[in-house]
């Protein structure tokens, strides 16, 4: 491992005898550099989340000018096409990318310190294919009856059906204890949910399964600003909360018999981590179907670029990498073969299933 | 005795799963004492340590921490009574060894467990008890074996506990290290007035540095008691049930068994002279016969252990004729006489006499 911070202050008894304002002032957890590495990842990733969201709301079909979206942003000023363009599908389109990948993201995290282990993910453990499974089901049971399921009632099937396979995997993980067994038990799950869901969508007769069956692929396509106000209230939540175990999480990071000497109380931390990556899971999944490594791989890329695991940085550093995650890959999900746009989970699995392969690789050679 | 204990237990009874595995464990300890629990392999040891830090349920009796039951403890404050050392071996991602020190500030900060300046100088500190202060940044996870467990209980000590416990905590380390855990372990005793409960494998090791030891071996606390009171010769064996080889109170270390057969070779020893000998017939798998020892020489624990039989001597006195003329009879049965002796006084003048009398008889071989 590199060691970041060139600042270190190896002659305690010079720097506390004489220099008591130098020590206070790295005295707020940060040495210099710390800092300055954290300051510099935040802002960093904000600017590319700037950029991302500019060239993003710039790109599509009809061709506009950066002025004419500034105006229309601001004041609704211009052609009426353009208006509904921006505001009715890039801008709830863009939103949602950055919500729903900032949830994936703190999502694999809480998972990743739930089992010790850095290629869990609510993709691979078949959490977001429960949660597809269920959500199709009562997609089709309402549309045959004629109504139209609301979003609440959409994350609430996608949360049971997170619930159901995160039960299945807990099930195996008291059986086995190392990870890859875990992560093919999860892909197996997976497998049989998306099976399943492939089947019913198949023989559901329907206008909506053009629809249902481009959301089952994934997609941040169709995004409603009511969509994006659910996720909103159910995302940002979820995440505050987690933010809030920051403390926890860091004692837990040691394993469980550290942290229960260190008065956590374990059980009730636990159910929390389930609870909920499951809701934050879900209500991607409720959205835009299953998309495919954000969990895994940018906890992974955010811990590499802030060179820490202290939960109080890396959860909304996860957040801020999610979303700038998926919204480069949804960019490429509607630019690259424009009009055909490709299913975001496609994308977010070229770029995130590397990541695996690397992680897998890395943990061989030093084990 | 109505004293009350700093730390005990009444009537713990410790298992897993409901089921119990020892029963009736009296543990009495206060401030500033070490108790070591020793025993066999898979005797329960763990076990019990892990009842009294709670990751296992008791099944009986209950323990008390400075007056109050703990079962009645709040999480917290136990955290900042108690702190451990495990044996699992933790692979933590991406923590320099400050960040796993500080971990052990967790009971004393706020919500979001952000560390104050004191907390910053705690750690430091900590770390400088263990000698570890240069090892700060370093990556938790590239640090040996013998940094790793003084990090760890840099931790313990920075949660400014009453009672440490520790499992194990000089097993993955080599000889160098162990003395020096345990030398800090024993330096943290002394200046902060804290408990320790562990267990060792080492039982050298734990013959000089506990207070108190607990021997804990089948359903129950086979004893309980000073090192001097432990540790015999026979009780060690039988504790472990050595039926190969001995365990030597005197020197704290286990012998080999002794070779078997008829004695080839008689040793003239003494004061010392005797052990590289007798070790070196034993590896060899030579039988011999050694003498004549008087009850005192430092010879003598080890000529017991390892020689086919010894003549001997009753304590400060010179050699008596009657042994003499023991150790003559048993010196003409060998083929050979060793003797690493070089000088000879009053009390083993007779010694000197058995050399020149093998000497006569063609059996002696200077070589020691």
């Amino acid at each position: 491992m590199k060691q970041q911070s060139p600042q270190t202050s190896q002659k305690p008894q010079a720097s506390r005898s004489r220099q008591e304002p130098q020590t206070a002032q790295n005295r707020d957890g940060l040495s210099g550099g710390r800092a300055l590495r954290y300051g510099l990842s935040f802002a960093l990733l904000s600017v590319l989340l700037l950029l991302l969201f500019i060239w993003n709301i710039n790109s599509g079909s009809v061709d506009l000018s950066v002025r004419e979206i500034l105006e229309i942003l601001l004041w609704h000023r211009g052609d009426e096409t353009a208006v509904n363009i921006i505001w009715q599908i890039r801008l709830p389109r863009i939103l949602a990318a950055m919500i729903l990948g900032g949830a994936l993201s703190v999502s694999g995290f809480l998972l990743q310190t739930f089992f010790h282990n850095p290629i869990a993910g609510p993709f691979v453990l078949g959490i977001s294919s429960g949660a597809k499974l269920v959500v199709a089901l009562s997609m089709i049971f309402l549309l045959g009856r004629g109504i139209t399921a609301s979003s609440t009632v959409m994350v609430l099937a996608a949360f049971f059906g997170s619930m159901i396979s995160m039960g299945f995997v807990l099930a195996v993980s008291r059986k086995v204890r190392q990870m890859s067994m875990l992560v093919i038990c999860g892909v197996m799950i997976s497998y049989i949910c998306s099976a399943v869901t492939d089947f019913v969508v198949t023989f559901a007769d329907d206008s909506n399964i053009v629809n249902l069956h481009n959301w089952s692929l994934g997609s941040f396509s169709g995004t409603t600003w009511s969509n994006v106000a659910v996720m909103t209230v159910i995302v940002f939540s979820a995440t505050l909360l987690t933010f809030l175990l920051s403390k926890p999480i860091g004692a837990y990071q040691l394993g469980e018999d550290y942290a229960r000497n260190l008065g956590v109380n374990v059980r009730a931390f636990r159910v929390c981590l389930i609870l909920l990556s499951s809701v934050l899971s879900a209500c991607v999944t409720a959205f835009a179907g299953p998309v495919s490594f954000v969990g895994i791989a940018v906890p992974h890329l955010v811990k590499n670029i802030w060179k820490t695991s202290k939960p109080i940085l890396v959860v909304p550093a996860c957040f801020l990498g999610g979303a700038v995650f998926c919204l480069f890959c949804d960019l490429i999900a509607r630019t690259v073969f424009a009009p055909t746009e490709l299913s975001i989970s496609s994308v977010t699995a070229i770029f995130g299933a590397p990541v695996v392969i690397f992680i897998m690789i890395r943990r061989r050679r030093m084990a | 005795m109505a004293k009350e204990f700093f730390f005990y237990t009444e009537e713990m009874t410790v298992g897993y799963d409901g089921k119990p595995l020892i029963r009736d464990i009296r543990i009495e300890l206060d401030r500033g004492e070490i108790l070591t629990l020793i025993g066999p392999n898979g005797a329960g040891k763990s076990t019990i340590l892990k009842s009294i830090t709670r990751q296992l349920k008791l099944l009986g009796g209950c323990v008390w921490l400075d007056g109050q039951q703990m079962r009645q403890m709040a999480g917290k404050e136990i955290a900042r009574r108690q702190a451990v050392v495990l044996t699992e071996r933790i692979r933590p991602e991406l923590m320099s060894c400050e960040d796993v020190v500080a971990t052990g500030r967790y009971p004393y900060t706020g919500n979001l467990g952000i560390l104050s300046a004191a907390d910053h100088a705690k750690v430091r500190a900590a770390m400088e008890t263990v000698h570890a202060a240069d090892l700060a940044k370093r990556d938790f996870n590239a640090v040996s074996d013998g940094q790793r467990q003084r990090i760890l209980l840099a931790r313990a000590i920075c949660q400014e506990p009453e009672l440490i416990v520790l499992d194990e905590p000089t097993s993955f380390l080599d000889v160098k290290h162990k003395l020096e855990f345990l030398e800090i372990l024993k330096q943290m005793v002394r200046e902060r007035n804290v408990a320790v409960i562990m267990s060792l494998h080492e039982l050298d090791l734990a013959q000089k540095i506990s207070d108190q030891l607990l021997c804990v071996k089948g359903e129950h606390i086979e004893r309980h008691g000073t090192p001097e009171e432990i540790f015999t010769s026979d009780y060690i064996c039988d504790l472990y049930d050595i039926s190969a080889g001995s365990y030597n109170a005197a020197f704290g270390c286990v012998e080999l068994p002794p070779a078997q057969g008829k004695p080839e070779v008689f040793v003239i020893a003494g004061g010392g002279s005797g052990i590289p000998v007798y070790r070196r017939l034993q590896r060899e798998g030579i039988p011999f016969i050694t003498g004549v020892l008087q009850e005192n020489d430092i010879d003598y624990p080890v000529a017991c252990d390892l020689a086919a039989e010894v003549v001997k001597e009753r304590a400060f006195e010179p050699i008596g004729k009657e042994a003499y003329a023991l150790a003559l009879v048993k010196m003409r049965q060998c083929r050979e006489v060793l003797c690493p002796l070089q000088t000879f006084g009053a009390m083993n003048r007779r010694n000197e006499e058995l050399l020149q009398e093998a000497g006569r008889l063609g059996l002696q071989r200077t070589a020691g």
